[in-house]
């Protein structure tokens, strides 16, 4: 007799389901506490879009160098899987990433560096990009944007350049279909893929959720950009489930709902997924009781000069 | 007879670019044949494939990229065509280059260079004859210098890579073609600091100054001219000091000439508000209030934008002649 292997739901491996259930809780974790007033500043959750980054992590290689946005906690747990040293950075503890300094929004670790000015990562991963071209032949600089971002100029001059020299740089355009308030439809003429191919840009279109659909589709890509060296924009059609910032969601019901629809979260519920997400859940919740119980972060060298 | 300033630079270009096989230069059309709109990169696309490149019109980009591969490890010398575009790079050097070296909690090294050629008194109109150095003072992280024909470019942009921050440096056009280290005869050059020296002149045979001049860059030689003409006419001895780092400032150094004289003008070619000098003449108050016999006089140029046509553009910027009004003015008291 033989056995039907099932597909796993999402073509989740045991460490992908893992690591978007951590990714979800954290973000989750994060508006409790901030409901809590245990957060300062603000934070931009990636509620729906966590399957982002668990999809390019086994498509990435260690000496690529990552630039994230300020919707980057999911890009930062993808790589490196360390929720503590994440929640101390937000809370400003002890074992902080960047000693508290940088917040939600400003990471630097290695070959992992997010900043909160949106389009201004590009021409730095285009530099990247053209320091790995010559030194790491393969290695590829990765900057993930928003679809906002696209109204920014310098994302332009960096596409250009990343055309004309052939860097290897992989833009990920995370398409929620808003920009912080304003719809798409308000603030993007054309489209991403149109902007690519004036630059001669690869563009490719993802709209699935599934990691194995997803991985199979841009394995060969990323491959072809690596070997090229040639730059390449992916765009992922995707949903943002919770606010731009903390609470500021006024999006009607029906729009949120809409989204809510696209969730990968209902679309896991076996056995193996409920066992997971209890102990994630419980996990999160266990690092920020332990995190909120550390000494405040001390900035020790700040030597800017 | 020595090199001119451009000349100079130029080796100093060649220089820096021969000793790291890490550093990288970017600008709009730097390559060869052209070799810059000044003509200071001449000669370096040549020498070093691969590491120097023409790029798009693109300021925030290049700056960007330079940033990039100095934050992967490398160096980079970006040059901007004309000083007033780089306000098209200000989010990268303030808010990236700048913040970075501290922002991430810790110091992340980031060997960047940023030249741009200032300064009016060519004729090239609003948006070519700027110097936007005001517009730098005081952001975190981020070093501010002035090139001059009395500092050896090599030994400063040797030291501006090494700081591990991103600096600017400023080059004034109308020094491109001066000689280097060519100084009126009735002065006498010696220098005040060791890190980033002034150049200091005096009048040969004369006693204590009556005041002391700090005028950086292109400005200096008004600022000589200015102190010749009031020595002959009216009897005031002036010094006048040219340093070339802008920011942060060491006043130390210089605390005893200025100290003795009492009287100090800070001249620099920047339109007036929000200066450069104005937060030196804070420091000076600050250091010296006890010593000071009068205010610290600002010379800078007018509240306008900088016009084209010779005769207007010379009603904007500073001149030799406001040098030496304010030097009387701030002498009479």
């Amino acid at each position: 007799m033989t056995t039907v292997q099932e597909r796993p739901p999402l073509g989740a491996s045991e460490a992908d389901l893992e690591l978007l259930l951590l990714i979800r809780h954290f973000e989750q974790q994060l508006l409790e506490l901030f409901a809590a007033g245990e957060l300062s500043g603000t934070t931009h959750t990636c509620l729906g879009q966590e399957y982002i980054p668990v999809a390019l992590r086994t498509l990435l290689r260690p000496d690529d160098f990552v630039f994230s946005n300020h919707r980057g906690h999911g890009h930062y747990l993808a790589r490196f899987a360390d929720p503590a040293g994440l929640l101390a950075e937000i809370m400003g503890r002890e074992g902080a990433v960047c000693n508290g300094v940088g917040g939600s929004q400003h990471i630097l670790r290695d070959g992992f560096l997010s900043t909160g000015v949106q389009g201004q990562s590009l021409p730095v991963a285009a530099g990247v990009a053209l320091h790995l071209s010559r030194a790491e032949a393969g290695a590829l600089a990765v900057a993930h944007i928003g679809d906002g971002t696209w109204g920014e100029g310098a994302v332009y001059e960096a596409l250009n350049l990343a055309a004309l020299w052939r860097l290897p740089l992989l833009v990920v355009a995370e398409h929620n279909g808003i920009a912080q308030s304003t719809p798409t439809e308000l603030q993007l003429a054309g489209s991403v893929a149109g902007r690519a191919a004036a630059f001669g840009i690869e563009h490719a279109r993802v709209t699935s959720q599934d990691l194995g659909e997803i991985r199979a589709l841009l394995e060969p890509l990323l491959a072809a950009a690596r070997s090229g060296p040639a730059p390449l924009v992916v765009e992922f059609v995707t949903h943002r489930l919770g606010p731009h910032s903390k609470g500021d969601d006024t999006r009607p019901a029906e729009v949120l709902a809409a989204a809510a629809e696209h969730d990968w979260y209902p679309a896991v519920q076996d056995e193996r997924f409920r066992q997971a997400d209890e102990r994630i859940r419980e996990q999160v919740a266990a690092v920020a009781r332990e995190v909120a119980a550390r000494p405040r972060s001390v900035w020790a060298d700040r030597g800017c000069r | 007879m020595t090199a001119r300033v451009v000349a100079d630079l130029n080796a100093a270009l060649h220089s820096v670019m021969a000793a790291d096989e890490h550093l990288h230069l970017l600008g709009e059309d730097v390559a060869d044949p052209y070799g810059g709109a000044f003509k200071a990169t001449r000669g370096l696309s040549g020498a070093f494939p691969g590491r120097v490149r023409a790029t798009p019109i693109s300021e925030g980009a290049i700056v960007g990229a330079g940033a990039g591969l100095a934050l992967a490890g490398g160096k980079a010398i970006v040059e901007i065509m004309f000083g007033d575009f780089i306000a098209l790079a200000f989010d990268q050097i303030v808010s990236f280059a700048g913040r970075s070296v501290s922002m991430y909690g810790r110091r992340v090294p980031l060997h960047l260079v940023i030249r741009c050629p200032v300064g009016g008194g060519r004729g090239y109109g609003p948006t070519h004859s700027g110097s936007p150095q005001k517009h730098f003072v005081g952001v975190p992280g981020l070093s501010l210098f002035e090139t001059s024909a009395f500092h050896d470019h090599t030994t400063l942009l040797r030291r501006m890579l090494s700081l591990g921050h991103p600096a600017i440096l400023f080059e004034d056009k109308v020094l491109y073609g001066r000689r280097m280290h060519a100084h009126d005869t009735l002065f006498h050059r010696t220098g005040l600091g060791t890190l980033d020296p002034c150049a200091r002149f005096t009048v040969e045979g004369a006693g204590r100054a009556d005041c002391v001049l700090v005028a950086p860059g292109g400005v200096a030689e008004r600022a000589l001219a200015a102190t010749r003409s009031v020595l002959l006419t009216d009897e005031i001895t002036c010094e006048v000091l040219v340093p070339s780092r802008l920011y942060p400032f060491d006043l130390q150094p210089l605390l005893p000439v200025l100290a003795a004289a009492g009287r100090v003008c800070v001249v620099e070619e920047s339109t007036a508000g929000g200066t450069w000098g104005s937060e030196l003449a804070q420091q000076l108050h600050t250091a010296l209030w006890d010593d000071l016999r009068a205010p610290v006089r600002l010379v800078h140029s007018a509240d306008a934008v900088i016009a084209a046509a010779p005769h207007l553009e010379r009603e904007v910027l500073v001149q030799d002649t406001d040098i030496a009004r304010a030097v009387k003015e701030v002498t009479a008291g």
